[in-house]
């Protein structure tokens, strides 16, 4: 290209054809490439996530035979289809040996101090509460904010939390809401762990925004999701 | 280019990597994935690998197209290979294990512009025939998981107590949490730079 010479300073005109026609032919290959492997790891990539969703429903429901995935909306609930719509929660149905509805668990994240926490919560209709919460996703402090996965006291404020929808079907009776450390007074409060309040707090309102809008919608449907298949 | 000497030329090729040119302690390349991730053992062995995955793939195919690839948009083709090995690196994590890909998080889609990468595709691939090009990235890749390890172990046994998710030293152990956390990244970086200069500077007093 530098031939040296002080007088040919301009550079030789370029071929734009030919740099599009590269760009295009390199694009094409890599397209094709990415089309491929996608297509060969889908499978292991669906059934990775499957297993991973199933484990963390049976630990929050040990007597689930079969999970049944649904998803709703302010439209009512439908056999979930790929990845949820827009707006639309998904939850999970788990249907003990005889085919009976054991519970029902969902997903709720908000943010805590590191990055998103997600917690995966198990909802009775009988009792109208959160029996049980499972972290699924979080970057926390080690030995502060990940205290939500370990400590008993805390993790005891999910063994009955009271998230009852009212008589309308509109809203809850009462939002669920993290408390200061010892000021716990009623069911649809979270104490909140002493020195982890913002992973604490964000836990309570991961749940109360998925609560919020998941049970007005879910709760008209019950009656359709007591035995299995009873959708369709 | 024929037999013998080829051969030693590309041991060099591997070794360059590997030591005198590690892209961690002596380059000091890509150092955001190599302080994000390296919090346990696991977490550093996968970004390696995957990070190797991706240098090696697209350093032989850009060697392969070095000839067909005009200068004008060289830059622009290596990115969209280097994109595309990333790509596939990414779906074959999540086909392998999903809890390294949540470990991993943003840094495997990152490593696009880990400048190793890109640096490895301009300073040599494109200018080599496939095969030495090859050597070199992976032993580029190698010294890069090297380097990941070395920081991840160190991090992990001290910030945690274990190596690999094994526990080392029993309940007794009082972890230095710090270790896990970002600052502790940077001390330990700086303590194996700062064994990796002492090296080298005793190396260099030795030959005179």
């Amino acid at each position: 290209m530098s031939s040296g010479s002080p007088m040919n300073l301009t550079p030789p005109p370029v071929n734009s054809l030919r740099l599009v026609r590269t760009l295009m032919l390199v694009t094409a290959l890599c397209g094709g490439l990415i089309v491929a492997v996608w297509q060969w790891t889908q499978p292991a990539i669906a059934a990775n996530k499957k297993v991973v969703l199933e484990r963390s429903v049976r630990a929050l429901i040990p007597q689930a035979a079969e999970i049944v995935e649904y998803d709703a909306s302010s439209q009512g609930i439908a056999p979930a289809r790929g990845e949820p719509a827009e707006g639309a929660i998904r939850f999970y149905a788990a249907y003990d040996k005889d085919g009976q509805l054991a519970a029902l668990a969902a997903e709720g994240a908000a943010r805590g101090y590191a990055d998103t926490v997600r917690v995966l919560y198990g909802y009775r209709p009988d009792c109208e509460c959160i029996f049980g919460i499972r972290v699924t996703q979080m970057r926390e402090t080690p030995g502060i904010g990940d205290k939500i996965i370990t400590d008993a006291a805390f993790l005891k404020n999910f063994e009955q939390l009271d998230v009852s929808v009212t008589q309308d079907m509109k809203s809850l009776y009462n939002a669920v809401k993290t408390v200061k450390h010892g000021s716990k007074q009623f069911g649809w409060e979270i104490d909140a762990i002493a020195g982890a309040t913002i992973t604490s707090k964000a836990v309570g309102r991961g749940i109360n925004d998925s609560v919020q809008k998941l049970l007005p919608w879910l709760k008209p449907h019950l009656a359709q999701l007591e035995r299995k298949g009873g959708t369709q | 280019m024929s037999g013998q000497p080829l051969q030693a030329g590309n041991m060099e090729q591997l070794l360059e990597g590997i030591w005198k040119q590690n892209p961690v302690f002596v380059m000091a390349l890509g150092m955001c994935p190599t302080l994000a991730v390296t919090v346990s053992a696991f977490n550093a062995l996968g970004m390696g690998v995957a990070t190797t995955f991706v240098l090696v793939c697209s350093a032989v195919l850009v060697s392969l197209l070095r000839h067909h690839i005009p200068k004008e948009v060289r830059i622009a083709t290596y990115i969209v290979i280097i994109a595309t090995f990333v790509t596939l690196v990414d779906y074959l994590i999540q086909a392998v294990s999903l809890g390294l890909y949540e470990a991993l998080g943003a840094f495997i889609q990152l490593i696009v512009v880990n400048c190793i990468i890109l640096g490895r595709a301009e300073a040599h691939a494109a200018k080599n025939p496939p095969l030495p090009a090859m050597l070199n990235a992976l032993g580029m890749g190698i010294g890069f998981t090297l380097g990941l390890l070395a920081l991840g172990s160190v991090r992990e046994i001290l910030g945690a107590g274990k190596l690999f998710g094994i526990d080392l030293f029993g309940a007794q152990f009082q972890p230095w949490v710090v270790m896990v956390l970002p600052p502790g990244g940077f001390f330990v970086l700086g303590l194996w730079l700062l064994f990796f200069a002492w090296l080298a500077k005793r190396k260099e007093v030795h030959h005179g």
